[in-house]
């Protein structure tokens, strides 16, 4: 099915404009930045509903498709299209970003047009990374990403955001250069920079492990994956609210995506020679960084290491499924690890948005991220206690809420690929529970822990409407994911199917 | 050939701006002070009448003519309007800047012309001797803008270093020449290429004579280890001069590149010996490239730093120039296009930024730029990242085509080594964006620039973004002006 008008340039572009106009608006009247803002990313999110509504789950082809020359003498076109994998990550981006415009409304004194601006541009130039469907179109997008993340850290970020955002640029900037050598040789071996071509390019083992290495190295550092996670918490700790949000909630999809998109599908024969690596990192992430997330004494940090252990139970889904269809015991159950991945992802993407978004609530009101500077918070904030309370139980992965979901379908999948890894899995269940939990108790209960926490007011009409918003979201996915499961079905399906036949 | 004035059509471009150099020149001299604007205006006006001759007088079909001495084709057409948009910019930038100097002077815009006209006979070069005595023009314009500021020690010292090391430059090129004339009896591109191909010459004489050509285009180009000259030139000339002699000479360079290496000496490539000069241009690339990024890192001084990534991104054109023909000299052109207007909208925010008695010329100077002036800092950024090649700016194609040309030419290892120095390389443009963006200004003066300086800088920063979204415009021109060849 292709849409009457393009939806996805629409959705693309209308962010950019119109950060670009709120840039121009500038700092003079920052209430009409603010709301020009909010129009412009409640304006997109409405757009980009049609996607849902539209969306034909019954085939995994590429819908909503946009084609048309771009670069003609190098064969890049401007292709856009997405499948039951990108779309709800789209919709995702469009629905965050509201939400990060309205957390971001009185904190952000600063220059807030360009605040805005850069999380409206952002918005814009994530949605095309989820859209390209041309390798050099998606690349354009991918660094893009940067140049607004880089600033949003440097400009509004803490007193070592400098360090933090430096490394942030360089740390994906390196990963992702090999990525552009990657695409560039399958552009010559291929003739076009088509995504879906190089699907079915013949490689042989030995480009394809090289390839694979290549995209590794982006997507690893994107994801990220230990041990190439060091950047995650300095960002996070020194990133504003928003950024935070946008950087745990979004662009740490982009990574799992990118396995999705290219490591699997393109070079099938090295990912499943190389399974076991990544499935290794995948469990030190979530074992080994899961401890290190215990013993932080800065709660951004502590999400930001709960982040990284999330996500390592998405790129284990992602590759487990090497090892389910090499089983022969079990006959199906390969799906089950990379849609519990995506699950894992998208509820992530709810969860870890509103972990921080409550740290940035107490952050604006105490200026400190210290958990030993709170203590008994529920006296002074009862509302928002609840909230985090359901946030946090969330991320500890309780049933009934999103972060069970992913979780228990990528431990079900690693059952039928090899106890061990299902047991090691599973340990997430009690360590993630305990620094959670642990966080929250020393943060929101008890007796009141100093004077500054006994003077905190409670969260305002503003926050109740993004924490509020993020509950339902999380409730929704907890107690319903078959809508959620349904859409990706069929292409997640065919992707299992394309790997499961060897290019060699 | 019989003589007539239609057969002189072709070199339109270069009679309407020698015209005009004269007519300024002797119109200069009754201007008083006051009215040395019109100078500035006809300056302008001359290199756009320039750009219009090029464009009226240009044909479909590449045309020679002075007996085999020059030649007009589409590359020569593309690399002179380019040149001289480049020219039209560096001159804009300097108008305030010398006005507030008390260096307003018609000299400034003669030597530049002059300078320009060297390069476009450069560009235009079907031999030894016109490309030489375009050279030369050029060169002694450049000796005499790197001075202009005849108070400045640095500025005079740093005219002595490039004079000298120049000269010894122009003597190593003459005496290349000298043996390839020697060896083939040709000074035309066309009968050395032929002679070459005839394999009827003295291989031995030829190679002599291609290793001092080669030093004498990396020196032009600035390329590691015949750079020594470009950091402290760079440094030690005033900023509008730097803009100038950082950005236009090198699409002259280009041209003289790959007239003398793809067009004459074409046949000494890869399969004679080591690799031919291609192999030369791999090691001075590799060279550049690290030495370039390295050093860049810890310069505070930005026009050092800027000298020091003009090197690398030398090293970025001689990848594009040996992965040869087919993708690789068209790449080059694009990228050394873009680097020249890239690198003018750099020197000349500096100029914009530095106001009487204070030179903008460190990284601190920089510092809260985006508080003092949100737009500038916005296309000092642009530029910025187009440097370091982040998309979506324009400076990520130049680099990706010629990634692309080597890749196809079966060098992926270059490509690799090209990338990595590339990572090292965007952390010293960070290093500025962070100064101006994350930093507290130091002075809160206002910048002073000029009306015609603020449009510049503008659609210089504009353009980044332009390019970068619609490469493929000045792709099609590049790669239709390599296959006229």
């Amino acid at each position: 099915m292709s849409a009457d008008w393009p939806i996805l340039s629409a959705i693309i572009w209308l962010p950019v404009l119109g950060g670009l106009l709120v840039l121009f608006s500038g700092d003079k009247a920052p209430n009409v930045s603010r709301w020009l803002a909010l129009a412009v990313a409640v304006l997109t999110f409405l757009i980009s509903i049609p996607l849902w509504t539209g969306f034909d789950a019954s085939t995994a082809a590429m819908q909503f498709e946009e084609n048309i020359p771009w670069i003609e003498s190098f064969k890049v076109n401007y292709h856009l299209g997405v499948d039951g994998i990108s779309m709800p990550l789209i919709l995702l981006t469009t629905f965050i970003t509201i939400l990060v415009v309205i957390a971001g409304w009185q904190v952000i004194q600063y220059k807030p047009s360009q605040y805005m601006a850069a999380f409206l541009i952002m918005e814009g130039v994530m949605v095309g990374v989820f859209a390209a469907l041309d390798a050099m179109l998606f690349y354009v997008f991918w660094e893009a990403m940067l140049i607004p993340m880089f600033l949003i850290i440097g400009i509004w970020g803490g007193p070592n955001r400098v360090y933090a955002t430096i490394k942030f640029f360089l740390y994906t900037f390196l990963g992702s250069v090999f990525m552009l050598v990657a695409l560039v040789y399958m552009y010559f071996q291929s003739g076009s920079m088509e995504i879906l071509g190089f699907h079915t390019l013949k490689l042989g083992l030995t480009e394809q492990i090289l390839i694979f290495l290549a995209f590794l190295a982006a997507f690893a550092v994107k994801v990220p994956m230990w041990p190439v996670h060091t950047w995650l918490p300095d960002a996070h700790v020194e990133a504003p609210t928003g950024g935070s949000v946008i950087l745990a909630a979004i662009m740490l999809k982009i990574g799992g995506y990118g396995f999705l998109r290219f490591s699997l599908p393109i070079t099938p024969d090295a990912s499943s020679h190389l399974d076991w690596l990544i499935i290794a990192m995948s469990l030190i992430a979530v074992v080994y960084i899961g401890f290190v997330a215990l013993v932080q004494k800065d709660m951004k940090k502590l999400i930001a290491y709960s982040s990284i252990a999330h996500m390592g139970f998405v790129t284990l889904g992602f590759f487990i499924v090497f090892m389910i269809a090499a089983n022969p015991e079990v006959q199906t159950g390969a799906i089950l690890g990379v849609q519990g991945g995506m699950v894992q992802m998208v509820s992530h993407g709810f969860i870890s948005a509103a972990m921080f978004l409550c740290v940035g609530v107490l952050y604006d009101r105490m200026h400190s991220r210290e958990i030993a500077d709170y203590g008994g918070v529920v006296n002074t904030m009862p509302w928002f206690a609840a909230f985090m309370v359901f946030f946090a139980m969330a991320n500890a992965g309780l049933p009934g809420t999103s972060g069970f979901v992913g979780e228990f379908m990528v431990i079900l999948a690693s059952f039928r690929a090899d106890f061990w890894f299902a047991f090691l899995a599973a340990t997430t269940l009690i360590i993630g529970a305990a620094y959670t939990l642990w966080m929250v108790k020393r943060v929101v209960f008890g007796d009141v822990g100093n004077d500054r926490v006994a003077a905190l007011q409670d969260v305002n009409k503003r926050e109740v409407l993004v924490l509020g918003s993020l509950t339902l979201a999380v409730l929704a996915l907890g107690l319903w994911p078959e809508p959620l499961v349904k859409v990706m079905d069929a292409s997640i399906t065919n992707l299992v199917n394309h790997i499961a036949v060897s290019k060699l | 050939m019989e003589y007539n004035a239609s057969t002189l059509l072709p070199l339109l471009p270069e009679i309407v701006l020698l015209s005009a150099i004269a007519v300024i020149l002797i119109v200069d001299l009754f201007l008083d002070q006051a009215k040395r604007f019109f100078t500035y205006g006809l300056s302008l006006a001359a290199l756009v009448a320039t750009i219009a001759a090029v464009m009226a007088s240009g044909s479909d079909h590449s045309q020679t003519l002075m007996y085999g001495a020059y030649v007009r084709d589409a590359m020569s057409d593309v690399l002179k309007i380019s040149l001289l948009s480049v020219g039209i910019f560096a001159f804009v930038y300097a108008r305030s800047y010398l006005l507030e100097r008390g260096l307003f002077k018609g000299e400034f815009y003669i030597l530049g012309m002059m300078a320009i006209l060297g390069m476009m006979i450069m560009v235009s070069a079907a031999g030894f001797l016109s490309l030489y005595l375009g050279l030369e023009l050029l060169a002694l314009s450049l000796y005499a803008l790197v001075a202009f500021d005849n108070k400045s020690k640095s500025g005079s010292e740093a005219a002595m270093k490039y004079f000298v090391l120049g000269a010894l430059a122009s003597g190593m090129l003459l005496y290349g020449i000298s043996m390839i004339y020697g060896g083939t009896g040709m000074l035309d591109f066309a009968g050395v290429a032929k002679a070459v191909a005839s394999g009827e010459t003295d291989k031995t004489v030829l190679t002599f004579g291609l290793v001092f050509v080669l030093i004498g285009i990396a020196f032009k180009f600035g390329a590691v280890p015949f750079h020594m000259w470009a950091p402290d030139v760079y440094q030690g000339a005033p900023v509008v001069v730097t803009a100038f002699l950082g950005s236009v000479p090198k699409i002259a360079a280009f041209a003289m590149a790959m007239r003398i290496l793809a067009q004459g000496l074409g046949g000494l490539g890869p399969d004679m010996g080591w690799e031919g000069w291609q192999g030369m241009l791999m090691i001075l690339a590799v060279l550049s490239l690290a030495l370039g990024n390295i050093v860049a890192l810890v310069q505070d001084n930005i026009k050092r730093m800027l000298a020091y990534s003009t090197i690398s991104h030398v090293g970025f054109i001689f990848l594009g120039l040996l992965a040869g023909a087919g993708k690789g000299y068209s790449s080059a052109m694009f990228y050394t296009i873009i680097y020249a207007l890239t690198a003018v909208g750099g020197f000349g925010l500096l100029a914009i930024l530095s106001r009487k008695g204070v030179e903008a010329e460190y990284i601190h100077d920089l510092k809260g730029l985006n508080q003092r002036s949100p737009w500038l800092a916005l296309m000092m950024m642009l530029i910025l990242f187009s440097m370091a090649g982040v998309p979506p700016t324009v400076g990520f194609f130049a680099k990706l085509f010629v990634l692309d040309a080597l890749v196809n030419a079966g060098m992926l290892w270059l490509a690799l080594v090209a990338v990595f120095f590339s990572v090292i390389g965007a952390y010293y443009y960070l290093r500025v964006v962070k100064a101006m963006y994350f930093d507290k200004p130091i002075s809160q003066a206002a910048i002073t620039a000029g009306t015609d300086a603020r449009i510049a800088i503008s659609l210089n920063g504009l353009a980044m973004l332009y390019y970068g979204i619609f490469p493929a415009s000045l792709l099609t021109l590049c790669q239709a002006a390599i296959q006229s060849l």
